[in-house]
């Protein structure tokens, strides 16, 4: 893995990369994504695009219990607050998780798109099997691909609206749907149930 | 002379073959497959999503729940990714019993495939042969945690419980015969070590069976040669893994090539196939019930000579005895805490990947340092499987389409997730 880390650090920039968990980890800029995926296929021999996924930093670092929401009382046997530490610059991010078979190596590769125009090339010219991968992350995190050329919903129902995977998706979702005897159809409403938090999340480091 | 136009059909998702809820449209022109189309996700649970809003040890069972024929193996991958960000150190002996329990799982796996599979495509028998093997597993799934399917039994830091000194056996009723029940209960006298033992003997006749009802039946081989052949490029372009990459002849699996818990003391040999079509396919996942087979046994006899834990010493993740919980007041404090609120992981990411029965099973872990997940990708490998549906079914006959499905070893729950 050194190695590799030598050679990658040869090939981006040495701010790029970090090395955390045993695992190596690339940022690059959105921009450059195919660029970066043609070389890290061609000359790195990464032949396997084994995972992309979406992520939304949008509530990266931030903790349900407030430390001073009980006035009197017990304390939370926590001093103090880490909370608001967003150290990610953008909200979304793609990561790529790569494989080569050949050289027994795993990278992943990450790039930072932005709230308002969540845009990256696709691809699926370099890997075939991105093809529903970006579809998967369109669906979940409305991350679009340019390239792609069949970006449909892949897991959620026909005709669904929002994405799920969004932090400001809740969890009980925004629509139920049931059955109408007088209508004699399907209907849609606005879910009746209550959000509710049976273990808040807490962040100690 | 009439228009031929080609059609469409709807197939799925409530159809036998399907493997669960696929819903496949099918461009056919004649009987020839044009276009494949699989919709998916009428299985969607939102497992990624609550796994964000629970503690890390509360979304182990949601992992069973993937790929409902090898639940342990998920689990594996998930309790991996927890303890290469805690660093966490699991006795040796938990290690063995995740291994040995991997390998059941993928018989398990590999039995349901087989029968399931050869139902598709018209051999009746074997599913009934593969699913007498498939009960004793299941009863050494239940022996252990106490469930035949969902069992939650890996934790961070090693295993719920050591394994039972006794295994269970069948009750007298009013249906039995006393000779009957003797019968059955023959193999359940020892503890559950023995009765792995005598599995692993017994097993290899078993595949015997399987292989003398199938390899060379005339039948089964005009449905499978030459159907769907992937080559070695293509399996890689196409994210295959498993039983799948290794079909088209590349030798490669991470209990070999990453190796995790304790595969790299274990002798195990690595079938490949040399065409990458669906006959090759079904040759290495037989082959490969052998060489679980072997591993099981040498796990097997290992456990049995070494006694000792199974779970982590460490207390910020391990819950206490209940003894010490009744006597000792920091024991008490760690069971409330692990109880009520978890453990916190440090903050960074991380991927960590099993060799799944069906190919890698992945877990990527985004922790911003708190109790619950930031985010959890489950990477399934059907999914990535399914994706090449089109490819490999194109220019085939209607009838090989469900041999294709049967040969990718589709799972719904792990695809939908």
């Amino acid at each position: 893995m050194q190695k590799l880390k030598a050679q990658l650090i040869e090939a981006f920039d040495k701010n790029n990369i970090v090395d955390a968990f045993g695992e190596l980890t690339l940022t690059v800029d959105a921009n450059d994504i195919i660029t970066t995926c043609l070389q890290l296929r061609d000359t790195f021999a990464f032949d396997t695009l084994i995972d992309l996924s979406g992520v939304d930093y949008l509530t990266y670092g931030q903790s349900d219990w407030d430390v001073d929401a009980s006035s009197s009382g017990f304390g939370r046997a926590r001093e103090r607050q880490y909370g608001n530490k967003n150290v990610h610059k953008q909200r979304f991010a793609v990561v790529y998780h790569l494989l080569s078979v050949s050289n027994n190596k795993r990278l992943r590769v990450k790039a930072y798109v932005s709230e308002n125009q969540p845009i990256i090339k696709s691809v699926t010219d370099i890997w075939t099997v991105a093809n529903w991968y970006e579809r998967e992350a369109f669906d979940l995190f409305g991350i679009l691909f340019e390239g792609h050329n069949d970006l449909r919903r892949i897991l959620t129902d026909y005709g669904f609206v929002g994405h799920p995977l969004r932090k400001d998706f809740p969890l009980i979702g925004e629509v139920e749907m049931r059955y109408d005897d007088e209508l004699g159809r399907v209907v849609y409403e606005p879910v009746s149930i209550e959000p509710n938090v049976n273990v808040p999340k807490v962040i100690r480091r | 002379m009439a228009e031929i136009r080609n059609y469409t059909l709807n197939f799925g998702p409530q159809h036998p073959a399907a493997h669960g809820v696929l819903r496949l449209i099918l461009e056919i022109d004649g009987e020839v497959i044009e276009r494949a189309d699989p919709h998916i996700g009428l299985l969607h649970r939102g497992t990624e999503k609550l796994a964000e809003s629970k503690p890390y040890n509360q979304s182990i069972g949601y992992m069973d729940r993937l790929d409902y024929v090898s639940m342990m193996c998920n689990e594996h991958a998930y309790v991996l990714a927890i303890e290469k960000m805690l660093n966490l150190k699991v006795p040796e002996r938990a290690k063995y019993i995740r291994v040995m329990f991997d390998e059941i799982t993928r018989l398990l796996n590999h039995l349901m495939w087989l029968g399931t599979h050869a139902l598709d495509v018209g051999a009746m028998s074997v599913f009934l042969y593969a699913f007498r093997e498939r009960e004793k597993l299941i009863d050494c799934y239940e022996a252990v945690s106490g469930s035949r399917m969902h069992a939650t039994y890996y934790r961070p830091g090693g295993v719920y419980r050591d394994l039972p000194e006794k295994m269970p056996r069948y009750l007298a009723n009013n249906f039995r015969k006393p000779q009957e029940l003797a019968a059955m209960n023959q193999d359940r006298q020892g503890s559950l070590l023995d009765f792995i033992d005598n599995f692993t003997k017994e097993f290899p006749a078993s595949i015997k069976q399987y292989d003398d009802l199938l390899t060379d039946n005339r039948i089964w081989k005009q449905r499978l040669v030459n159907i769907g052949i992937v080559s070695a490029n293509r399996a890689k372009q196409m994210g295959f893994t498993g039983p799948m990459l290794r079909g088209s002849g590349v030798a490669w699996d991470l209990r070999k090539n990453q190796p995790y818990a304790v595969y790299d003391k274990l002798k195990f040999d690595i079938p490949v196939g040399v065409t990458g079509d669906s006959y090759d396919r079904y040759l290495v996942r037989l082959e490969e019930m052998r060489q679980s087979n072997r591993i099981i046994k040498q796990c097997v006899d290992w456990l049995k000579d070494n006694p000792g834990q199974v779970m982590s010493e460490d207390k910020k993740v391990a819950p206490p005895k209940r003894t010490d919980m009744k006597n000792n007041m920091e024991s008490l404090i760690h069971h409330f805490k692990l109880f009520t609120e978890g453990y916190s992981l440090p903050e960074g990411e991380v991927y960590s990947a099993v060799e799944h029965p069906k190919g890698e099973f992945g877990v990527y872990l985004v922790s911003d340092g708190a109790n619950k997940p930031y985010r959890v990708k489950i990477r399934a490998p059907g999914f990535a499987h399914l994706a090449s549906m089109d490819e490999m079914a194109k220019g085939h006959m209607l009838s090989d389409v469900v041999t294709i499905i049967g040969t990718q070893d589709i799972v719904f729950g792990e695809i939908d997730r």
